[in-house]
Parts: structure tokens; sequence; C-alpha cells
């Protein structure tokens, strides 16, 4: 909570600028890190950006001194991910701009991400997509958690905010049960696709956040050091990358009455029954 | 020596199929050990004995605190074994209680494995099955999260009986995530789907019925998937949506009813071995990556093949 107004919420949304996955994806064979060019906000942040304007709009929005802070990592085409966030209605961004950062692993992204957090300062929530759509891990909401000593709501496919008791308390699925999860913040909060629908930036939006500003920081503001980020940081590394050769198409054939009968020899001929 | 700790999150009656891979993995190094809530049963203990464990590790768990206890029980479990490479299942409790253990160790994690060479070299796919990279970890230990049907389920030559070692949790003071309530999902008879060896998936062209799908999946022993058009439309649980914001399947046979093979879907799906496609639209672009195509009415093609596959097994 900041101490100017005890009620106010400072909601910090992470972004991430990924390979758009319309197109196909590369990694580099000389660096083995994944090509950034043709990038875009991963689609699976517009749902934790909507989770976090949602929560403020519930509870008076920006009037009643709420925040959304759109934070990103990356180089500076980074950048692009918070642009789309203050034109969803974020109200201010952050990027952390260093060039350090650049293979990165999860633990050192946590690292660099949880000291963005306390350098921001009385922050509240944290909330993330379920996952980033280029690196698939998922766990470095779990990992921010741990390292803030904030509470994990991860995997969040419904979430309520009850600023009264300064509670949230959301649904989480797992293969065999729906958990209800609640606890106090501050806490880390991580939305699936199930959460929400997210808005689309309207004009108002896109020529309001021309007026937004966006704060760059290094890895020296936050008082961490070069080699605790990058691949120095990192506890691991891809050694060798390859892409699978592609799927051929096979044989393509038209229903004339028997390819149910086809389809049963052609399982059998590759002995799957 | 190379010892390995295989954690499992929670246990059933019997080991699932993910459990038994993992520690089949776990088998081929000199030691291993496993970490797991509750007390280990007598019938867990012979399960666990037929991979060659040496160890299982338990602890009492308070059920309605959220993931922390799992966290505590695999840290004490890697200071009891100090093994120099952790297992745990792909799914995302496993992953995050894992990756919390990380940070308290300054230790690597891999996630989407697909395996684990002598000296610790993982392999793992990237970008959605795109790729396949090796990954090396510079910490002890490694912490390394495995896909199902990436391993096949090999019990060890030699069984074990393992010793069963309790450890004393830290008490979790403050909980800081609780649970309200747990709500069972309905039992399937059918196979999960992330581990199931052959999957039956539907999309927009079964215009609301499921059962030619349903049907064709019982005929085979398979699960059932989705597009997410079709669960989008509420025409079958979410739980069944294969493609990137749903369940990864990698099994040995895909078969796609009526789903055109959007970008999302293919990045779920493209790491099966063989994928059979039905769809009406000829230009769809499942056909570019599937083994056998059909173009035609999935309402006529699967009930045909479901009737043919009971007709040879009688």
């Amino acid at each position: 909570m900041s101490e100017d107004n005890s009620n106010a919420l400072k909601i910090v949304v992470l972004v991430k600028h990924v390979p758009d996955v319309q197109f196909d994806r590369h990694i580099d064979a000389q660096t083995l890190r994944i090509e950034r060019g043709e990038s875009t906000l991963s689609e699976l942040d517009e749902y934790a950006i909507e989770a976090a304007l949602a929560i403020i709009e519930a509870h008076g929005g920006a009037a009643a001194g709420h925040e959304v802070i759109a934070a990103t990592m990356g180089g500076s085409n980074a950048s692009g991910a918070v642009k789309k966030a203050l034109q969803m209605g974020a109200t201010s961004g952050v990027h952390l701009n260093d060039e350090a950062l650049a293979g990165s692993d999860v633990l050192a992204t946590s690292k660099a991400l949880a000291a963005l957090i306390e350098k921001i300062g009385d922050v509240d929530l944290v909330v993330t997509g379920m996952s980033s759509t280029d690196a698939e891990t998922s766990v470095v909401p779990a990992q921010l958690a741990e390292r803030l000593g904030w509470a994990q709501l991860t995997q969040a496919s419904s979430v309520e905010f009850d600023q009264a008791t300064n509670t949230l308390v959301i649904s989480r699925d797992s293969a065999t049960q729906r958990l209800r999860l609640s606890a106090s913040l501050p806490a880390v909060l991580s939305v699936t696709d199930q959460a929400n629908e997210p808005r689309y930036p309207n004009f108002k939006g896109i020529m309001a956040a021309k007026k937004k500003s966006t704060t760059e920081l290094s890895v020296a503001d936050l008082a961490l050091d070069a080699a605790a980020v990058g691949p120095e940081g990192s506890r691991s590394t891809v050694v060798q990358a390859e892409a699978h050769p592609a799927r051929e198409a096979g044989t393509v054939i038209t229903d004339s009455g028997e390819a149910g009968i086809a389809l049963v020899d052609f399982l059998a001929a590759q002995k799957l029954i | 020596m190379t010892t390995a700790l295989v954690f499992l999150t929670e246990t059933a009656e019997n080991l699932g199929k993910a459990q038994r891979e993992l520690l089949s993995l776990g088998a081929r190094f000199e030691q291993t050990l496993v970490a797991v809530p509750g007390d280990a049963s007598e019938s867990l203990r012979a399960e666990l004995g037929r991979y060659g464990v040496a160890t299982v590790y338990t602890a009492a768990v308070d059920p309605e605190i959220f993931a922390q206890p799992l966290v505590e029980l695999l840290d004490a479990a890697i200071a009891a074994g100090q093994p120099e490479l952790v297992l745990t299942g792909n799914d995302p409790l496993s992953r995050e209680a894992a990756a919390r253990v990380a940070v308290r160790r300054e230790a690597g994690i891999v996630t989407d494995a697909t395996d684990v060479s002598a000296d610790l070299l993982i392999s793992k796919d990237e970008l959605a099955g795109s790729y396949g990279a090796q990954v090396k970890v510079a910490s002890q230990p490694a912490l390394v999260a495995l896909k199902p049907n990436s391993v096949d389920d090999a019990p060890a030559e030699a069984a074990s009986t393992p010793e069963v070692v309790s450890l004393p949790l830290a008490e979790v003071d403050a909980p800081q995530v609780r649970v309200l309530g747990a709500e069972p999902k309905p039992v399937s008879t059918r196979p999960a789907l992330n581990e199931a060896r052959v999957v039956v998936a539907g999309g927009r062209g079964v215009n609301g019925d499921f059962s030619p799908v349903e049907d064709l999946a019982d005929a085979l022993g398979a699960a059932v998937g989705a597009s997410r058009a079709a669960t989008d439309a509420g025409w079958i649980s979410h739980d069944a949506q294969v493609g990137q914001t749903g369940v990864t399947v990698s099994p040995q046979l895909y078969i796609s009813a009526g789903i055109s093979g959007a970008i999302q879907q293919k990045a779920g799906m493209q790491t099966s071995k063989v994928i059979v496609a039905v769809n009406k639209d000829a230009d769809a672009p499942v056909f570019e990556i599937a083994d056998l195509g059909i173009v035609g009415d999935l309402a006529k093609v699967l009930p045909q093949a479901a009737e043919e596959i009971r007709r040879r097994q009688a």
C-alpha cells in the first residue's frame, strides 16, 4: 500500500514482447536464442492486463488513485509490449531496458523482475499471463512469489478481489479438480485465457496512450550486478538447438463411402491397432 | 555416482502413467530417490520398489494450504538426499513447486523436457515442438520437468525394498494461500489427455455433437480432445482443449476430426508420432501436416472406422 493513500491499489502487470505465433518462429543458429523479429505483445498477457484493469475499475478506477503499471524487460524493441498495454488502459509503463538481460534463463529473469518490482515500490499485486507464448515455461510467477515472499495465486481461471478484506479469491483447475484459493495481498497472480475477455484498444485509448509516460531503467538502477542476470546469472544454458524436420503432407483421399475402412487399414499398417 | 530424486505431488491408488515414466527415467541413474506427500502406503512402496527406488521421503502435508507444503517437502528431500537431478511432472503444480525450490537453491530448471542423458544433458522441445534443444544445467541439483509420453515405462532390472524416511517439515506459519474448496471433476474412464497413447480430437466441424469423436475414441481406447473453437462453443469441457493454451499432447496417434488446424491447435499436437485428419474442407491447413488426410464428413467416416475396429477386434 502506498503511504500517501492507503486505499489506492498499485498493480504491476508484467508484459512480454514475443515473436508473433502467426509466423514461423526460429532459434538463431549462432546465439541459440529465439529470433525476435516480427514481435508483438504475448497474446496471453492481454488477459493479465484485462484482469488488472477490471480490478481497479471495480473499485473506482484511476480516479480513486489506483494504478496499473505495465512493466517489461528486454532490449529496446520490448517497449512495443508496454505500448499496447497503455493503449488498453494501463496508467503508466516501466521498461527495464538493458542488453545485459539477453540470454537470461528463468532464474535470472525472475531475479531481475523481483528487483524491478522492489524498485517500483509499494506494489500490492503483480499480474501475469499463464505463460509466455515463446519460452512457455510458465514458472516465472511462482519464482517471483518465492523471491518476494508473497502469496502465489497462479493459473487463475476466475478472479475476485475484495478490497475491504484485501483478499483475492481465484479458481484454479487441475486435471482432476477445481480449487478455490484465497490469499491476502501482496500477491503474484497469473491468469489463464479463461479468466476474462480482453478489451481491444479503442481510438480514445490509443490517443490517450500517447500522453502516458514510460520510465526506462537499467540493471544498474535496480542495484543488481550485471553478472546477476544474462548468461552469467543463469544456471541453464541451451547448448544446441535444431529445427525438427517439417512434417510433410501424407496421402490425402476423398471419401467415396469407404474412407472409414481406409482409415482402419492405415492404422493397421502403422501397427497402431 | 548420480542420484536422481523423483518428486510426486500426489498419488492415487496406483501410480499414474506419467509418474511411471518419471520413475523409469530416474531408474537409469545409479540411485533413485522419491519424495511424496502423505505416508507411503505398502502398495505404493511395492510399486516404487519395481523401479529400484532406494529411499522414499515422506511428510505430512496440510491439504488446506496451497503449494507451500509441497515446496517444503521437495526442499527438505533435496537437503536429505543431495541428488544431482530432480525429476518432476510437467503439470503446473509440479513445475511451480520445483521452480520455487530452484530459487532457494540458485538452481536451474528446465521444463518440457523429453529426456536426460547419463551426463545430465537435457533434451527439450522449444517453440511449441518445432525445435529440439539440448540444455546444460550448472547447478546441483538440476531440476527437470518431464513431458508425458517421452520415456518408455521400464521398471528396473532388479526390484528394491525402499527405505521410508519421514521428513519433519518446518511449520508454515502465516499460511499464504488457503484452499477454500476443492471440487472434484467427473472421473472419466478414458485415459488422461496429456498422457494418452491415442487422442481423437474434434473441432468446429463436429457441429455440437461429439458422439462420433467419443465413439471412435472408445473403440481405440483413446482420450478425447478438442479445438478451442469447440470448447469455446461449450460443446465439451475446456479441460479437453488441445493447443497452446490448453493441453499439449504428444501421442503415438492423433486423429483430428473437423479441425482446420490453426496455429494454436498445431502448437498443441504437432509432436504426435502419427497424425490422421478428417475434414470436409480439402484446403484445411491440417492436411499439410497429416500422415493420412481424409476429405469427407466426420459424421460418416468416424462411425464407419469405429465399427470396423470393433469388427476386427471381435
